[in-house]
């Protein structure tokens, strides 16, 4: 009698709950208690039961160890032995460095040789019999808690601590107390406070510490990284140039924390392709300076694509709008890039006419 | 008193010596001067030859006498104006296969069919550099990379062309489908001309922000870095963290939970 025909003669099928009627309590009942189904039983590998098949496990495990053993040899030699310039074709790859691929096969084939080898010895020759370790009871005998509570109540009671309710909460006080001289070096350890210098650039009128503001002074306009400085007349339309503040790169030390908030973009537009009023004023003769710092996480934004003056950060996308005050027109950015006042001094260099009149870059808790 | 000073009082006297002034400034300025650089004698009929090729090519982009079309209206298409670009933008855009362009998209790739001779390229740069002065096709010596400081170059490269082009030069995306291309196997001569004229999308460095000292540098470090090859082995596109991640990712765990599945089989 095979399966269906026990089916069949059961009926069975004929009670089928349809899907459409909800949750039915089955007849079959829930036992009590699953019983534990144990192991399942054990079925013998190949290896224990034909010698023959443990040999060849044997020469096998042997074999990746061997194998381990030359991608050492070959590795030791490859250093030695061939020059880090020689370069060798690989097919799907190109011109690569021949001692960087042998250096890289050999200690492969070394950690692989062994790994694989401790593995495949694991599993066909060391012994695979299931063994259950059961778990012994947690729970202390009923004396030793006994004893226990007896301890706390009667020996601790001799401490007086619950008769003397002010030594209590003064010990409660000074063991609280006591994390903050562990706490405060931690805070102290982030380092000064940054005060003012989040909302000064070096266009302030100098390096920007916690302490006061510098007094503002006009600076001229610096090619990065030549240090020259741009006359007018340099900038045709279409061009876009990189600028940071006169003295900026002659500074000591703190070069990058200062060139981190003062770096400028230079453009200059057609001055009938500017819409903002702002922008015109603060440039000159459609020359504008705009912060590089984009207003989201601080990434350089120095994408200018001179056909749409659409200004890219490579960060997160956002998009910048040259010819409207440089207005967010996509992405996550929330701010325009603030804008440098420019004009020209006498001898026509580009300078800067007022800091910038809002904190560059991101924004943060105290930003004003 | 010799003859010189004796005559010091004569009325011409005056006139000779703003004369000779006059002259002296005149040639003192014309040693110093910024040139535009030559490109070749240009004659009259390479200029309306010229002309004939772009009327027959290019204007229906860029107008009859190259004005230029603000935004296309009906079945016109847009095209800048072409006055002032110079023969430099010409050659570029025709000889790397980008102008005539294919097809009005957001941007004009690179090509390898090049739709016209080096002839008909240079007569038509020779019509727009009649329009207006324009940069001028640089000489053999100003893009040699062997001249040029590659360590320098690389400073210049970053502050100025990284953001764009990728430090290594593998090129980038822009904004609505435009993208900065790789700088790789492109010929000295195409990559000075691209910052001189500012092509498409690329803002113009001239002259008076990257002079052409540092613009050689710049080609000496594009070129040492093509040089340079792969010597670790696979680049994935020199794209950075995200085309290695990736590859990590999906090979690296692959090869990784492969070998998870092996371990976890009993031994046959």
């Amino acid at each position: 009698m095979n399966d269906q025909d026990i089916t069949a003669a059961e009926g069975f099928g004929k009670d089928a709950v349809r899907l459409d009627e909800g949750h039915v309590v089955g007849q079959g009942g829930i036992p009590d208690r699953f019983e534990n189904p144990g192991l399942p039983p054990h079925v013998p590998r190949g290896a224990d039961l034909s010698e023959a098949a443990a040999k060849r496990a044997e020469k096998q495990v042997a074999g990746l160890f061997t194998l381990s053993i030359l991608g050492t040899v070959l590795f030791v030699l490859a250093y030695f032995l061939v020059d880090i310039r020689t370069m060798a074709y690989l097919p799907g790859i190109g011109d690569m460095s021949l001692q960087h691929v042998l250096l890289g096969v050999g200690m492969g084939l070394a950690l692989l040789g062994i790994g694989l080898g401790a593995v495949h010895w694991a599993k066909t020759l060391m012994p695979d019999e299931e063994v259950v370790e059961m778990r012994h009871p947690m729970r202390s005998s009923d004396a030793d808690r006994d004893e226990v509570v007896r301890i706390m109540k009667e020996e601790g009671g001799k401490a007086q601590l619950s008769r003397r309710p002010l030594l209590k909460y003064t010990l409660g006080g000074a063991m609280s107390l006591f994390a903050l001289p562990v706490l405060l070096p931690v805070l102290g350890g982030l380092g000064p406070m940054p005060q003012k210098s989040m909302s000064l650039t070096f266009w302030n009128g100098g390096p920007s510490g916690p302490g006061e503001e510098p007094a503002f002074t006009p600076m001229r306009l610096m090619r990065d990284p030549e240090n020259t400085a741009i006359k007018a007349s340099d900038v045709t339309i279409g061009s876009v140039f990189h600028v940071l503040p006169e003295g900026l790169l002659d500074l000591e030390h703190g070069v990058l924390e200062e060139k981190a908030k003062a770096a400028v973009l230079l453009m200059r537009l057609d001055p009938s392709d500017i819409k903002s009023q702002k922008e015109l004023d603060w440039g000159h003769q459609g020359i504008v300076a705009y912060s590089k710092i984009c207003t989201h996480v601080g990434c350089p934004v120095g994408l200018y694509e001179q056909g749409t003056h659409h200004l890219l950060c490579p960060c997160h996308q956002s998009t910048f709008d040259v010819t409207d005050d440089c207005k967010v027109i996509f992405g996550p950015a929330k701010r325009p890039l603030p804008q440098l006042k420019i004009t020209v001094d006498d001898e026509g260099y580009l300078v800067s006419a007022q800091p910038f009149r809002e904190a560059v870059g991101p924004s943060f808790w105290e930003r004003g | 008193m010799n003859a010189l000073a004796a005559r010091r009082r004569h009325p011409a006297a005056i006139a000779v010596l703003l004369l000779i002034g006059l002259f002296l400034m005149g040639a003192a300025y014309s040693a110093v001067a910024p040139r535009p650089a030559e490109a070749g004698v240009v004659s009259q009929d390479d200029v309306s030859e010229g002309k004939q090729l772009f009327q027959a090519n290019c204007a229906s982009c860029h107008g009859l006498n190259a004005e230029g079309r603000k935004t296309g209206s009906g079945d016109a298409i847009a095209g800048p104006t072409l006055a002032g670009v110079g023969a430099a933008a010409v050659d570029f855009q025709m000889s790397t296969g980008r102008m005539p362009m294919r097809a009005p998209t957001a941007q004009a790739p690179r090509s390898d069919t090049i739709k016209f001779s080096e002839e008909d390229i240079a007569k038509i740069g020779a019509y727009v550099a009649s329009l207006a002065p324009g940069p001028a096709i640089p000489s053999e010596e100003m893009v040699d990379p062997t001249k040029g400081d590659p360590a320098k170059g690389g400073e210049l490269f970053r502050v100025n062309c990284a953001m764009c082009h990728n430090s290594s030069g593998a090129g980038g995306a822009l904004t609505r489908g435009k993208y900065a291309p790789s700088l790789m196997d492109v010929a000295p001569k195409d990559i000075y001309m691209a910052m001189e004229t500012g092509p498409q999308s690329m803002p113009v460095f001239n002259d008076t922000n990257l002079d052409s000292t540092a613009k050689r540098d710049i080609i000496a470090f594009l070129k040492s870095v093509e040089e340079g090859g792969n010597p670790g082995g696979l680049s994935l596109g020199r794209l950075g963290p995200v085309t290695e991640g990736m590859f990590a990712w999906i090979f690296g765990l692959g090869l990784l939970v492969g070998i998870a599945v092996w371990l976890g089989k009993k031994a046959a």
